[in-house]
């Protein structure tokens, strides 16, 4: 489903920040990235969805290669992936339910279809509750589900979670560990990069350990 | 079908919420797209105004065809008779030399000085109006009627239909130049206020464009924006217009009655409006095009 072969990401300044990485994941498997900071985590998952695109070596989703996507071909790359982002990236003019209904929109589900799949969104991560309220008024658990929510409303094959439990306390972060795990029990191919050891011996996933750009395990 | 105009609704109803988001800045907009506007616009009025002025109320012009001195009355009768079979012609008047004296005494209080003159010095003549009233048509008839026996003098009126006709053209040029430059403008106008609003709403776009959206997605309610943003000001642009016809022709009705004549400038016909309209959005669809394009292309990855 992803594979990287031989892969180098040089960002501009020339630091290194993956080294000849090759790896396979496959469809339906549950996979943790760990690392230092820095080790280059969120890099891998930039790479997989097209936001970086590799110096050297071929990244391929779903048969394609992505390093040489056109411009026009790469939102419809995007949406095979429900991503969350190190820094959330939530709307805060927005409230929760335009926040989720966002990658309905963009894809163009019906007005009936896309209310309903954004309140099972919502529910599924407990915040049907609070569609009205802006993101600024939720702890920062509740924004890190409506980060969720956002991700898997529109039901991809690949989710992509870049540090899902930080700033967490220990009872949320299991929580959202089920959350994720929900996920792969119905077949979602998912991806999880994070220091958080706890989360990945809860999980129990295949791991990947990064260190300084090459993958150690 | 209803989702993609479910899609286009939403754009608009986003387009007129930014509209609404900014009142302040979107009025001054409008207002800044209409002044531009209302230049070109007026000068128009005021053309199509005089052209259809001198079509319809114009005087036809006419020509003077004066005799020698010394014709006689057969010489007289014999250019009538020329005259009335003459397919160009309308309607001719004559005016014989006395007649002509009579005239010039009565109306001009120099009864005195042409009393000693002795003699009469005015010839016979014509005042003839022609069927087709150009300025190539009476300038043929004229050089034919010089030819004619015993005439002396053959006078065109065409001269100042030349004029207005050159005074119109150099109108509608100013138009056109007016228009093209402040079209310009237009779309000088959106493309800024589009670009404002792409640096404004950074944030949303790369989140929207990092989840799927289409450049023709994340453009549409720009262009939406530009559109109606072009609209407005084109219906502001009319309504000035208006405003300054209205004025004027409070002035006007003052002047119309010392002339007995109605002078009333008409505004525009309603098809000139309606493409005032289509215009001015498709300018404002431009600009934001242009825009859009330009400044999303930086949220593509290297
Ligand atoms: N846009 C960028 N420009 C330059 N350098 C970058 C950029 N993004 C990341 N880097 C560098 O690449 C390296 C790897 O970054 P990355 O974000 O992948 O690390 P990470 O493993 O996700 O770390 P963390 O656990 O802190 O999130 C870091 O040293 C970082 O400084
Ligand atoms: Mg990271």
């Amino acid at each position: 489903m992803v594979s990287f072969s031989q892969v180098t990401k040089r960002y501009p300044g020339g630091f290194e920040a993956l080294k000849a990485v090759s790896l396979d994941i496959q469809p339906g498997e549950m996979v943790v990235i760990t690392g230092h900071s820095g080790a280059g985590k969120s890099t891998l998952l930039k790479l997989m969805a097209d936001i970086e695109r590799p110096n050297t070596g071929t990244v391929l989703v779903n048969g394609q290669n992505v390093g040489t996507l056109r411009a026009s071909a790469i939102p419809f790359l995007r949406r095979n992936f429900g991503l969350m982002f190190q820094d959330h990236k939530l709307l805060y003019d927005r409230s929760v339910y335009q926040n989720v209904m966002l990658p309905l929109n963009i894809i163009g589900y019906g007005a009936e279809d896309a209310a309903k799949r954004v309140r099972a969104a919502l529910d599924k991560v407990g915040l049907l509750g609070k569609e009205k309220a802006l993101p600024v008024t939720l702890s920062g658990g509740e924004q890190q589900r409506l980060a969720i929510a956002r991700a898997i409303v529109h039901r991809p094959s690949i989710l992509l979670a870049d540090e899902p439990t930080a700033n967490l306390d220990a009872a949320y972060a299991a929580e959202l560990g089920e959350l994720l795990r929900s996920f792969h029990q119905v077949g979602v191919t998912v991806i999880i990069a994070t220091h958080d050891e706890q989360l990945a011996a809860r999980l129990q996933p295949r791991r990947i350990v990064l260190d300084t750009g090459r993958v150690v395990s | 079908m209803k989702n993609w105009l479910r899609q286009h609704g939403l754009c608009f109803a986003g387009a007129i919420a930014q509209l609404a988001r900014t009142p302040l800045a979107s009025l001054l907009n409008i207002g800044v797209i209409g002044v531009a506007l209302a230049l070109p616009l007026a000068f128009y009025v005021v053309l199509v105004n005089v052209q259809n002025l001198s079509h319809d109320k114009s005087p036809v012009p006419q020509v003077s065809l004066f005799l020698a001195l010394d014709a006689q009355a057969a010489d007289t009768r014999e250019i009538e008779s020329l005259l009335k079979k003459h397919s160009s012609v309308a309607k001719i008047r004559y005016i014989s030399r006395d007649q002509a004296l009579a005239d010039l005494k009565a109306k001009s209080g120099l009864a005195d000085v042409i009393g000693a003159l002795g003699g009469n010095p005015l010839p016979d003549g014509f005042v003839i109006d022609a069927k087709d009233n150009s300025a190539a048509a009476l300038e043929s008839l004229r050089d034919e009627f010089k030819k004619w026996p015993k005439v002396e003098h053959v006078q065109l009126d065409s001269a100042w239909a030349r004029r207005l006709d050159a005074a119109l053209q150099l109108g509608r040029l100013i138009v056109l130049v007016l228009g093209a430059l402040l079209a310009f403008a237009l779309v000088a106008v959106t493309f800024n206020t589009i670009r404002l609003q792409i640096v404004t709403q950074r944030d949303e776009i790369e989140v929207a464009k990092l989840i799927g959206a289409t450049n023709p997605f994340i453009r549409r309610p720009f262009l939406y924006y530009g559109a109606l943003l072009g609209l407005a000001g084109g219906l502001t642009g009319w309504l000035i217009t208006l405003g300054g016809l209205h004025l004027l022709n409070g002035r006007l009705s003052g002047l119309s009655d010392l002339y007995g004549a109605r002078l009333r400038l008409q505004h525009l016909s309603m098809p000139d409006t309606l493409s005032l309209c289509v215009f001015a959005a498709a300018l404002g669809w431009l600009g934001a095009w242009l825009s859009a394009s330009g400044n999303l292309a930086a949220f593509d990855p290297q």
